[in-house]
């Protein structure tokens, strides 16, 4: 589904990305760890299409395409979805409104007419109703004045009403206390499909709990380091990342 | 070619041969055009004309007293009007009054012109006692007043609340010749009345379109009277609208401006409040582009202790359209315990965009709560990018922000279809087919 081979990206003049190599296949839950600093976000943002990165070398292909020029809203048209780590505020604008907008853009793009308003209707209801939402939640500004919490549940939602094929998760799990957490990761195991696809991006394992990952890749610098399973993550919340960087340096 | 000043002064004849000279607005008249001979139209060296230049609007050879003749259907204006509410509807075509288009009502009040209410008998005792008295003696307005003739007679008595909201539409024509207008409207609410007014001005040609209106409104008191303008004119229109409001005990007044057309727009609003326990409201929303220029200068004036005034202006502007907010409040030495708020947000989409903003408060008394707040800012790119993030399109993204930024403005309009007409011409000035609200 998404493959990134040997990217290098910078922004201004510094170099973040260092020479990624990465294969996300259908079905998968891939986990990419790392310390401050490595380039995590980085790596979310540069996939789902942030302008203010400059990508250097190497290419990222989706479904065998290259995305590498496409603009964001084109990228998400194609089945791209990215969590953010810090939702942004939107005051004046209703999460109706908005979500409405963002799903007929798409469909529009896809060459699909808008979808009636009941059935719209009905999803947003639906959705609401798994991930634990209050439906005046629906009627407030985006992410204005929301908790931590509420900021990365709204994010869920939006995942469940666009229904993206690669959802790239960053940090989702910072903020959230243990009740939040299981709402959110129930939220994303519900939305798994055989045909889609998830990336989380964390730093700490502790999501991961909840949503079991098929690999786990650890970035370092740039670069993924280490690559492996689930106990990988175990390992290094036992350790700390300190042992990676030693084994790196030797 | 004739200057424009000589030309109206020559003119004042003629157009006062039409008209009764034996009436209290003949002196009136004669004492305007005086006025407006030895001041003149207002330039840059004034301090409250020192962002907006008439020297281009000027440089027109206006046909000053129109005489044309041209007839419109319902069919040529009912995209202007708000036609899917239930209305009084008080139509001007080229300066004259139209009556198969308009809904007037005599019935237990007065709905209608200004050229009948100055005329008949029935009328003189309102018209000594209310006209032109609260309107400045500035050279702009005393033009207007020197040809006042023409314009909307709104009289609602004691104990009225009328259930239609007015609409006030003044179309142009202007087939051969660019034009001036100078619409006169005059409004008294009596104790305890509600009324809703909505004013429009539409050119319908290519030509140019000089405006030049006056409007004093009278509140008196427990009056509640909330007033809606839509400046969407084309872009050769260009618009100097003078409002004067004299608010009296527990009244109520509230002013919407929605910018969006025209060359120029002027919007002189001044409001006194002359009584205890009165509230205003003034909001606009103002997005412009091109070469457009749009000018709110404001006055509110707080006389007397224990009232409130709310002023919230926003503003968008691209390309190389230009922005005035010049807004004063003074709360004199008598006006204790007042609340005046003012807030004005600026968003320039462009480089070569500017807003000139100056915030005014002169406090006299001491016990009082007054806050003013102005920004100038660019639209949030990680906003922009969250929205692309999500499917929608730069260029619908950039409306939905756009959007948002306004339409608090919109909360406090109390006609749902006036929300639902405002949204539409912003999608449409924004050049989006997305629908805002839900």
């Amino acid at each position: 589904m998404l493959k990134i081979n040997n990217l290098h990206a910078q922004i201004e003049d510094k170099k973040i990305l260092n020479g990624i190599n990465l294969n996300i296949k259908a079905g998968e839950v891939h986990a990419i760890m790392g310390p401050n600093g490595s380039g995590k976000s980085t790596l979310a943002s540069v996939i789902a299409g942030k302008e203010d990165y400059e990508i250097t070398k190497g290419e990222m292909l989706f479904n065998d395409d290259s995305i590498d020029e496409l603009s964001a809203e084109e990228r998400a048209h194609k089945g791209i979805f990215m969590s953010f780590q810090y939702p942004i505020e939107i005051p004046g604008v209703t999460i109706t409104n908005f979500i409405k907008t963002a799903i007929n853009e798409t469909r529009k793009a896809r060459g699909e007419k808008d979808m009636p308003a009941g059935q719209m209707l009905k999803l947003l209801r639906e959705k609401c109703s798994m991930l634990g939402i209050d439906r005046k939640f629906l009627s407030r500004s985006i992410n204005d004045g929301f908790s931590g919490g509420e900021k990365k549940r709204n994010e869920i939602f939006q995942m469940a009403m666009l229904e993206p094929t690669l959802s790239i998760l960053d940090e989702t799990d910072s903020g959230l206390d243990i009740d939040a957490l299981k709402i959110v990761a129930s939220g994303v195991n519900k939305l798994k499909k055989k045909d889609n696809a998830v990336v989380i991006i964390t730093h700490y394992q502790r999501l991961l709990d909840y949503i079991i990952p098929d690999y786990v890749h650890i970035l370092f610098d740039g670069k993924i380091v280490k690559s492996g399973k689930k106990d990988l993550a175990v390992e290094l919340e036992k350790r700390g990342y300190d042992w990676i960087k030693e084994e790196i340096n030797n | 070619m004739i200057d424009l000043k000589e030309k109206l002064l020559s003119s004042f004849i003629a157009f006062e041969n039409q008209t009764n000279i034996d009436s209290y607005v003949h002196e009136v008249r004669s004492e305007a055009i005086k006025q407006f001979e030895s001041i003149g139209f207002p330039d840059k060296k004034l301090e409250n004309w020192k962002y907006t230049s008439l020297k281009n609007l000027l440089n027109t050879d206006y046909t000053v007293l129109p005489e044309i003749n041209n007839v419109l259907e319902f069919k040529n204006i009912k995209k202007y009007l708000i036609d899917d509410i239930d209305s009084y509807k008080v139509i001007f075509v080229d300066g004259k009054y139209c009556s198969h288009l308009s809904e007037t009502t005599h019935e237990g009040m007065d709905i209608c012109i200004l050229s009948a209410a100055l005329t008949q008998s029935k009328y003189e005792l309102i018209i000594e006692n209310y006209f032109n008295k609260i309107a400045l003696k500035d050279g702009i307005t005393s033009l207007n007043t020197a040809f006042s003739n023409e314009g909307v007679f709104i009289h609602i008595p004691k104990n009225k609340f009328v259930e239609k909201p007015i609409q006030i539409i003044h179309f142009s024509t202007g087939n051969e010749s660019s034009l001036m207008f100078q619409p006169r409207n005059m409004i008294v609410v009596d104790e305890n009345s509600q009324v809703q007014i909505i004013e429009r001005h539409q050119s319908l040609s290519k030509n140019k379109v000089f405006t030049n209106s006056v409007t004093e409104i009278y509140a008196d008191k427990k009056s509640i009277i909330d007033y809606y303008k839509i400046q969407n004119d084309n872009l050769q229109a260009s618009l100097i609208d003078n409002t004067y409001v004299n608010q009296q005990r527990n009244s109520s007044f509230s002013m919407h401006t929605f910018s969006f057309g025209n060359e120029l727009v002027r919007n002189n609003l001044n409001i006194s409040q002359n009584d205890e326990f009165i509230e205003t409201t003034i909001k606009g929303i103002t997005i412009i582009g091109d070469n457009q220029h749009v000018d709110h200068n404001t006055l509110i004036q707080h006389n007397k202790p224990n009232c409130n005034s709310h002023q919230d202006y926003k503003g968008i502007y691209d390309n190389k359209s230009t922005g005035v907010f010049n807004g004063q409040i003074v709360v004199n030495k008598q006006a204790q315990k007042t609340n005046a708020f003012q807030s004005n947000n600026n968003i320039l989409l462009s480089n070569k965009a500017t807003i000139n903003a100056k915030p005014q408060l002169e406090i006299y008394a001491d016990d009082v709560k007054c806050s003013h707040g102005c920004t100038v800012g660019q639209l949030d790119k990680n906003a922009l990018f969250y929205l692309k993030s999500r499917g929608i399109p730069e260029k619908e993204a950039t409306a939905l922000l756009m959007y948002g930024f306004a339409n608090n403005i919109l909360k406090s309009v109390k006609i749902p279809e006036i929300k639902t007409r405002i949204t539409n011409i912003i999608a449409n000035k924004l050049g989006v087919k997305i629908g805002f609200n839900l």
